[in-house]
This record gives structure tokens, sequence and C-alpha cells, in this order.
């Protein structure tokens, strides 16, 4: 039932496999995060702005995509994806075939999913500074730049940071649905060393651990930075 | 009427909604039972988690981190693949239930949903402040009346918006069975895709089936908030 005995690194075990496995999973969710907070930041302008082509456009894709669940959002991103972008190609005069590897999928995919989140996170932070701040940096002669980046940002920062740890929790735990798109990160690769050994109940629960370590560790990691950024008010 | 139906047979995007329809009873199915199985046990274990014996508290408090710190993915595969390699659970009666995809996802899913709803009723609960509860006391109510009379209806009003959300999340985990061979509405579209290669179709067609199904989650979730927050409803003169 348990092979425990398997998980040792080198030839004789998948300790090293599930290791790589690991570091693709954190480097998946880092990258997903990365782009999802871009993403987000870019909603978040669209839903502020007066505009109401952009606003519609930014409601409509944070409510589908999030009222859809993640595995379709996956499905229809791999495998429709491609065409989507072929279509593009055609567009500037390219009718070569175009693939993308299930790295950068996977990413775009998740980072997709998260940023409907973080977008609302980070909207309800922004709001959640006072007008009266903006106000008093501008009667200090403070131009957009030097507002934003010394009043606002860290502001918007602290104010954000519980709410993108959370956001942060969900993307790693997502990123395990891409194991359905071939990308040997932790859940793909349990299952193959699951399959191969006829063992799935060690594997698993290896994996549940890894999870488990993973969001147990970034979870204290946030809690440094919440700190960190609420140095001012404590 | 006829002519209509034949007509929109010619798009494939209508054949494709047609057939994930096929797959919503086997999404409700799931949903029906591990939905007010999850309520019930939630409630339990959050009072099972801010009660003062650790005996008691503690198993819960670690069985939430657990669950809250793994992908439910891990948890489906846990029950599917895992249990089904134990010797005597194979030999036992359990056998008859956990062999079938279905239950299995019925069972990951209410793990899951207590695990997320413990942790938000006992965010209602511990929000009962002690003046109500005291009150309650020196009314003469004992321990069950007050539970059902002040604790209960207090503490699930004020959570109702989070335990909203929690459902239409569950809503959106039940896609996660299809990869137990389980033919709901994500297992349908892949398998049309496999069909008719043509995938943006065949996940639009379960997409929309998935936000209808959330749209009237919602609905019901607003309801629930107008029905139990009398006090907060604005008079409509």
């Amino acid at each position: 039932m348990f092979k425990f005995d398997k998980l040792v690194f080198g030839d004789l075990g998948w300790g090293d496999e599930l290791l790589f496995a690991t570091l693709m999973t954190i480097t998946v969710s880092i990258l997903s995060m990365g782009l999802g907070l871009c993403l987000a930041i870019i909603t978040v302008w669209a839903k502020l702005v007066t505009n109401r082509i952009t606003r519609f456009i930014a409601n409509f894709y944070t409510t589908v995509v999030r009222g859809v669940p993640e595995l379709l959002v996956i499905y229809l991103i791999f495998f429709g994806g491609n065409s989507v972008i072929m279509g593009v190609a055609k567009l500037f005069g390219y009718n070569g075939y175009i693939e993308l590897n299930a790295l950068t999928i996977g990413t775009i995919a998740i980072a997709f999913i998260s940023a409907t989140y973080s977008s609302e996170v980070i909207r309800a932070s922004y709001l959640a500074v006072n007008k009266g701040q903006v106000e008093a940096a501008k009667a200090l002669g403070l131009n957009k730049i030097q507002i934003f980046l010394r009043v606002m940002g860290p502001q918007i920062i602290r104010h954000a940071l519980p709410g993108i740890g959370n956001v942060w929790q969900i993307t790693l735990k997502d990123t395990s649905l891409i194991s359905v798109t071939g990308l040997v990160e932790i859940m793909r690769q349990t299952r193959i060393a699951s399959n191969v050994e006829h063992s799935p109940l060690t594997f698993l629960i290896t994996a549940a651990f890894l999870y488990l370590f993973l969001t147990t560790f970034s979870g204290k990691f946030f809690k440094v930075l919440e700190i960190n950024y609420s140095k001012g008010y404590s | 009427m006829q002519n209509l139906l034949s007509y929109l047979n010619e798009f494939l995007l209508f054949r494709n909604f047609v057939e994930v329809i096929g797959g919503l009873d086997n999404t409700l199915l799931l949903l029906i039972i591990s939905l007010p199985i999850g309520f019930v046990l939630s409630l339990i274990f959050a009072l099972g988690r801010v009660s003062t014996n650790k005996f008691i508290s503690k198993p819960i408090a670690s069985y939430i981190f657990v669950i809250r710190g793994t992908p439910l993915l891990v948890q489906i595969y846990l029950i599917y693949f895992g249990l089904g390699s134990i010797e005597f659970i194979r030999e036992s009666f359990l056998w008859y239930l956990l062999r079938e995809p279905f239950w299995c996802g019925v069972l990951a899913l209410t793990i899951n949903t207590v695990a997320y709803g413990s942790e938000i009723f006992r965010g209602g609960i511990q929000s009962v402040t002690k003046g109500q509860i005291e009150s309650g006391l020196s009314l003469g109510f004992n321990k069950i009346d007050l539970l059902r009379k002040i604790i209960f209806p207090i503490a699930l009003r004020k959570v109702l918006p989070s335990y909203g959300n929690e459902l239409i999340l569950m809503v959106k985990a039940t896609s996660l069975v299809s990869l137990t061979t389980y033919m709901e509405m994500t297992g349908i579209a892949r398998k049309i895709m496999a069909k008719t290669f043509a995938p943006v179709e065949a996940f639009i067609a379960a997409g929309i089936l998935y936000l209808f199904l959330n749209f009237l989650m919602v609905q019901f979730i607003k309801y629930l908030e107008w029905k139990y927050n009398p006090h907060l409803r604005v008079e409509q003169n």
C-alpha cells in the first residue's frame, strides 16, 4: 500500500523528480501571479475610468471568468488558444503553424483566472485610500507620478496585501489544474509516479504535503510583508 | 417549431449546448447531495471549532488547515485513486460506494466545503456579542434553545454573503469531478471536443450553462439575504 522508500533521490526513487515538479509549480505560480497582477491593474484602470466601453469589457471579463469553472477556462485556453493565436498571426500575414508550449499556455490560463480575483482586491484597496490624501499631496506640489509612487502606491499595497495573499493561495492551488495540459508540475508528476509504482496513496499524500508546505510558508511570507507595510500604523 | 429546431441544428454551438445540457443532471446531483450535508456538518464543525475543549477544537482546526492548504484536485484523486488502493476498503461494504466516481466526488466535495464552510460559520458565531448570549441566558434559555434561537440566526445572517461565495465556488468545483471519468457538464464538453475538434464551441456551450447555474445561485443567495435581513430592507413607496 505505502511505498515511501520510492521517495528517495536518484535513480531508485522519485525524490528529485518531485523536487523539480515542485520548482515548476512555484515557477508557474509566480509567473502567473505576476502576469495576473499586471492584467488586474489594467482591468482596474478600465473599471475606474469614466469610459462606458472599457468598463463594460472589464466587468464582462471578471463576471464571466469568475462564473465558470477554472478547469473550463484552462481547457478553453489550452485547446482553443492556439487557433486564436494563429488567427491573430494570420492578420499579420503569417500562415504557418504556431504552437505554444504547456508552460506558456498554463501560465496565461492561470493568470487569466487570478487576474479577476486580484482586480477586485486592488479596486477595493484603491477606493479605500482617502481622497483627501491626494488633495493634500497636490497642495504640497507633488506631480502625478510622485503622488502615485509616494502617496497612493504604498497605501494601496498596504490595503491590498491581505487580499493578495489570499489570491496567491488560490493561484497556487489552481496550478494543480494545469496538470491536464501535460505540464509536469506536482500533480502531473504524482500521477506519473503513482501509475509507474502502482501506489497512488504514497505519492498523493506526498503531493498533499508538498502543497501544504508551499501554502503554509508563502502564507508566513505574506504575514511578514503585511507587518512590513503597516509599520506606520502599528 | 420543427423548422426552427432544424435551423438551429445547423449550428455546432447549439448542438453542443443540447448535448451538454444532458450532463446538467449529473452536475446538479453532485450539488444536491454534497451542499446540504456540507451545510449541516459545517455548522457542527464550527461549533466544535469554537469549543473550549481542546480535544475537540484542535483536531477540527488541523482538519481545516490541511483541507484549505491543499488543492481540491489532490483531495479528489486521494479519494478516488488512493482509497481504492487500500485492501480492507476494497473488501468492505464501502467499496460499493467508493468504486463509483460519483460517490467519490460527493465525498471529496463535502469534505472540502465543510472545511471552508465551518471556518466561515466560526466567524459568524464568534461575532455574536456576549450581551446577546447573556440576555438569552437570563431569559432562561437552555443551551439548545440558545443555539437555535439566538446564536444561529444572528450568525447565519451575518455570514450569508461569504457562505454564498462558497456555494458559487462549489458549483465551479463540481467540474473537477469530471477528471475521475464522471460525465458531468465539463466531462461531456471534453468528449464533444474530442469528437468534433472544435474546442471553443464545446467549452463555450458548457461555460454558458455554468454561468446560468451561478446566476441562479446568486439570485437564491440574494433572496435569502432579503428574507433573513428584514431590518435592512429598503422600504418601497
